[in-house]
Order: C-alpha cells, then structure tokens, then sequence
C-alpha cells in the first residue's frame, strides 16, 4: 500500500528530527506556562508618596492596597528619585496628584484609588459631623455568575483560546517546512516518477503528519487542563475534536503555501502574514468592538472559528450543538485547502 | 527492434523562455542513447517530459506505444533525476525500501532487487548509514539504484555518472551495456561529458533547445569529417547557424 509506505515514511523522519519534535510538543507546553504565571502573577502595590496627608485618608489609601510613603515635601524629581508610582500632595487647600506613568493602565488605577480614597475621606468626615454610621455592608450586592466564577481569570479564557492557537502555529510551521522540503530536495518531483497518485500522496501527508498533530493536541489539552487548570466545563472529547479539526487546516495551510515558498526563510515570512493576524482575531478583543469590516476579515481565519469553539465547550460548558456552526467551517477550510494542493500538484502531472 | 520512445513536434516554454523547440525523436528498443549537451540546452527538460513529470505545451510523446502521460508508464520507466532526491534522514536502505514499496513488489522481490540494485552501486557497506552522512558521489549512487529498484524496462538517467569516481564509473557502464545485451534495455542518459558520449549506441546533439545532429558516434565524426565529438559538436552547432 503506497499510501502507507508514505505514512510510514514520514513518521521515521519526524522521530529522527528531534528538534521538530521538540518545537512541535515541548514548546507550545512552555510558552503556555510562561503565560499562565504571567496572567496569574500577583500585581505588587503600587508605591504611593504623601505630603502633607492626614492620617486618615493614609488609613484609607493603605486599605486600597497601596504601599503609602511620607515626605516632609516632594516634586517630580522625588518621585524619580525615590522610585514611586505617584505622589500625592496636599498645599494650599488642594490636592496634586503627580503620577510616573511609565505604564498608563497602572497610573490609571492609582490616579482612580485616590480620589475614591479622598471621596471616602470626606463622606466619613461628613458622616462623623451628622452622627450616623456609614459602613458600607461588603456583602451589599449578591454576585451570579453565568460562566466561571469569582475566582476566573484572565488565563482561563485566554487559555482555552491558546490551545488553538498553538496547535495551529507549531503544525502550520511543520507541515509547511516539511513540504518545502520535499519540494527543494526533489523528492517530491522524483514521488511523482512513481506511481503515486495526488490523492494518495495527499491522504499520506494528512494522516503522517495528522498523527504528530493528534498527539501535539493531546499533550497540549491534557496539560493545559491538569497542570495548568485552564477551566474545562465541557467534555475533552469536544475540545480534542475541535483542535484536531483545527491542525488538519494548518496541515493543508502549511502544505499549500509551500508552494509559494522557495526557502525555509521564505517560508517564515508567511507567519505574520498568515500566523500572526489570527492572534487578533481570536477574541483577545472582543470581536464586536473591531470595525465592520475587519469583522469581517474574521470570517477567513480559521482560528476564529476554532477559539469560538473551543470558548463555548471549555469555559461554557455547551455541548456539539453549540459549536457545530464552527466544526463545519473548519472543515470547508480543510476541503477547500485539500482541492487547492490536489490543484497544485497538477503542476507536476495529473492523477 | 520495435519504438521505445517516440517524440512528436515537442515544445516547452516555462515562462517567456521557450526551452524545447520542435523536438522529433525515435528511440529504438534495446540501445543505450545519449542526449549530449552543454548545461541549459534542454537536456534535464526533455528527460523529464519523456518520464511524464511535466506536461509538453505542445507535441505528444509515446512510451512503449502509450501516451504520456499515463499512470501504468511510471512502472515501466526508471527514473534517476539530476539533483538527488533523497530523503537525508533516512538511512540507504530505508531508502531504497520506500522506493521499492512504491511499485508493489512483494517482499522476497523488494529484497532481491534492493540487494541486487546496491551490490551494482556497490553500497552495500553503508545501507545502514543515513544519507545526510553520505558523500556526493555515494548519493549519485544510490539514485542510481533507486532508478533500477522496480527492474523498469526503460531506464533514464540524468547526468548519472557526475561524481563518481572513475572505477566505478566504468563498472556503472559494463552494467549498463549487459542491462542493454542481457535484459534488452532501452537506456536514456543525458551527459556533457563527450567520452562518455562515445559509448552511447546513438547520440543526439541538443543545443539551445533544439537537436543539432544526431546518429551513432562514428557516423557523426565522419558527417562532420572529425576526429572527436567535441569537433562534431562544435561544427555541428556552427553548420546550425
């Protein structure tokens, strides 16, 4: 059986080739890690300079978690100086805020904890004068969660959705340098002196390089799900569905691209036009705060597809019927990419 | 003696440059026939419109009285290309293995042919090493013995004898001949090396896609009135003009 003296062909090299099996199991399994301690890291306190603050509103601002550091007096070369987050000074009747804003997002926060802060101040000054207690009740508010719970975090969205996006980068760089290969070396030419059939030297790099792929998924959901504790509701088969679906469109990506490609280095230069844009698209930001039409645009990413999916079974919950919309346009991806290499090799020879 | 290869009024252009022009061909069954040439002049082309890898734009070509391109022929021909398309990671034998598992053979044939075919290119030492360890003329050789793998009834080879050392280059050739005497053969090999061309049973010229002359070596210093192949090419290219 040719096909299976493809098959057979194929994996012999992969195992030979440490390095890919290296790039294609070991390092969608680290860079997840690096992910899940960076998403999941505990944000230090902000350092907070006062001059001239009352001791009331340090007790507040402290309680705010932030680490708050008197000054006899300060400026703008204290904060420098002294290596703060802000500085917080009262004169003549009025507060000034100088903030470091090396990282917006965090002056951002500081700049809204104080003046919550002095707004508390002021609202226990005033009810001190008027006698009555304002405690706020911590329990005012009852939370209900549709998805996840109090405890989600950013990782265990962006989590599920990377999974994805692994498996279809590191499978997309594999069966496209391997191609390319076959290609350059002219052992693709010499294939077709053989009597190989298109379809079956096809049906042999989908299943040779679908098998590495189906282990690659393997390993990344099972990480990802007991070591890492991305949340997953819904049934690992689904998930294992989904990302199988989502490595046979990055198998017939890599494949057909290939053919555009003369080098491995040309072959890289695909990634941030092919790779990269799919980031954006996974729902990172929310797809319907894009433009019209670069809504659009998501409609020709696979990854889209696949993160939709994989968001609904693995943090939702839902079953197949939820993701069937998606499942089917993973597999138009694939029949339409399997036509256009069958169309490609034709340069070669037919049948 | 019956028509092995057939050429028709064959042309090819990749692109805006027009590689073959007009080719008309006969090879006879059982003969060893060279296609000589400078690099560039359409030979590697030719070869391959004969094996049926690439489609001529105009013309037709007959294998054995079949049409190419037609997937039966691919059993029939013996393909040795000029780059070596071997699979590095892969040792000699798995080579020649995969090869062989091409053209279903059964196993007891798989292993008479992969032994018979490197015993002739004598690397029966270094089947177990990997290829990406080989040297060139070590590589030549074992494209040489993929070529044979399947016992094709025609066997065409690119430039096969670049880089192999000159003993086994004539051991290479007696085994050529007895495959033409014994087997009854039809042998195909394109070269530039004109001493080599003096052992084809007939030659043709091929020069900037077209062929210049063509008929046995001693025919064609006597047309021309040479004493080398290298004068025949020379006169024939400018008599071209």
């Amino acid at each position: 059986m040719r096909t299976a003296a493809i098959i057979k062909r194929i994996c012999i090299e992969m195992m030979r080739d440490k390095r890919s099996m290296a790039l294609l199991f070991i390092a969608p399994v680290f860079i997840l890690t690096l992910m899940y301690f960076f998403f999941n890291g505990e944000p230090t306190d902000p350092r907070l300079g006062v001059v001239h603050i009352e001791d009331s509103l340090v007790q507040i601002l402290e309680e705010q978690e932030m680490e708050v550091i008197p000054f006899e007096k300060g400026d703008k070369d204290t904060v420098l100086a002294e290596d703060l987050d802000a500085l917080l000074v009262y004169e003549n009747g009025a507060y000034k805020l100088i903030l470091e804003n090396s990282d917006p997002s965090l002056a951002n926060t500081i700049n809204l904890k104080v003046n919550q802060s002095i707004a508390a101040q002021i609202r226990a000054k005033l009810a001190g004068q008027l006698g009555i207690n304002l405690e706020m009740d911590e329990n005012l508010v009852v939370k209900e969660y549709i998805y996840g719970d109090a405890d989600s975090g950013y990782f265990d969205i962006l989590g599920t959705i990377f999974v994805g996006f692994f498996v279809f980068f590191f499978v997309f760089l594999l069966s496209g340098i391997s191609l390319l290969k076959e290609r350059t070396s002219g052992t693709l030419e010499r294939l077709m002196a053989t009597p190989v059939r298109r379809w079956e030297l096809l049906t042999a790099y989908l299943a040779g390089y679908g098998v590495f792929a189906v282990i690659q998924t393997l390993i990344v959901v099972t990480y990802s799900v007991t070591v890492l504790d991305v949340v997953l509701v819904g049934s690992i088969g689904h998930v294992i569905i989904i990302n199988l679906l989502l490595a046979f469109v990055a198998l017939t990506i890599g494949m057909f691209l290939s053919t555009f490609a003369s080098s491995e280095f040309q072959m890289v230069q695909f990634i941030p036009v092919v790779v990269i844009p799919q980031i954006l698209f996974v729902g990172i930001i929310p797809l319907e705060w894009m433009a019209d039409w670069l809504q659009v645009f998501a409609k020709f990413m696979p990854v889209h597809y696949a993160a939709n999916a994989l968001k609904e079974v693995m943090y939702k919950g839902e079953g197949l019927h939820a993701i069937t919309g998606d499942l089917l346009a993973l597999v138009v991806f694939i029949v339409v990419f399997i036509i256009l290499n069958l169309l490609s090799l034709r340069r070669y020879r037919r049948g | 003696m019956g028509v092995s290869v057939r050429i028709d009024r064959v042309s090819k252009s990749f692109g805006k440059k027009q590689v073959l022009k007009d080719i008309n061909l006969e090879i006879e069954e059982g003969m060893i026939y060279g296609f000589i040439g400078p690099s560039g002049a359409g030979k590697t082309t030719l070869v391959k419109l004969i094996v049926g890898i690439h489609a001529p734009d105009t013309g037709t070509i007959t294998v054995l009285n079949k049409k190419v391109p037609d997937m039966d022929l691919f059993r029939d021909i013996g393909y040795m290309a000029q780059s070596d398309a071997l699979y590095h990671d892969l040792t000699g034998l798995e080579n020649l293995k995969f090869f062989a598992s091409l053209y279903n053979l059964s196993k007891k044939e798989q292993k008479e042919r992969i032994e018979y075919a490197a015993g002739l290119v004598k690397l029966n030492d270094d089947l177990k090493r990997r290829v990406s360890v080989y040297s060139g003329g070590m590589k030549r050789r074992l494209s040489l013995a993929i070529a044979l793998i399947q016992d094709p009834k025609i066997l065409i080879l690119d430039e096969p004898t670049v880089g192999i050392d000159p003993e086994l280059r004539v051991g290479v050739w007696n085994e050529l001949k007895r495959l033409r005497d014994e087997e009854g053969k039809t042998i195909l090999i394109t070269t530039h090396v004109m001493d080599e061309a003096e052992k084809c049973d007939y030659i043709g010229m091929v020069r900037d896609g077209t062929i210049i002359a063509r008929g046995t070596p001693a025919e064609l210093k006597e047309r021309y009135g040479a004493e080398s192949l290298d004068e025949v090419f020379l006169k024939a290219g400018r008599s071209d003009k």
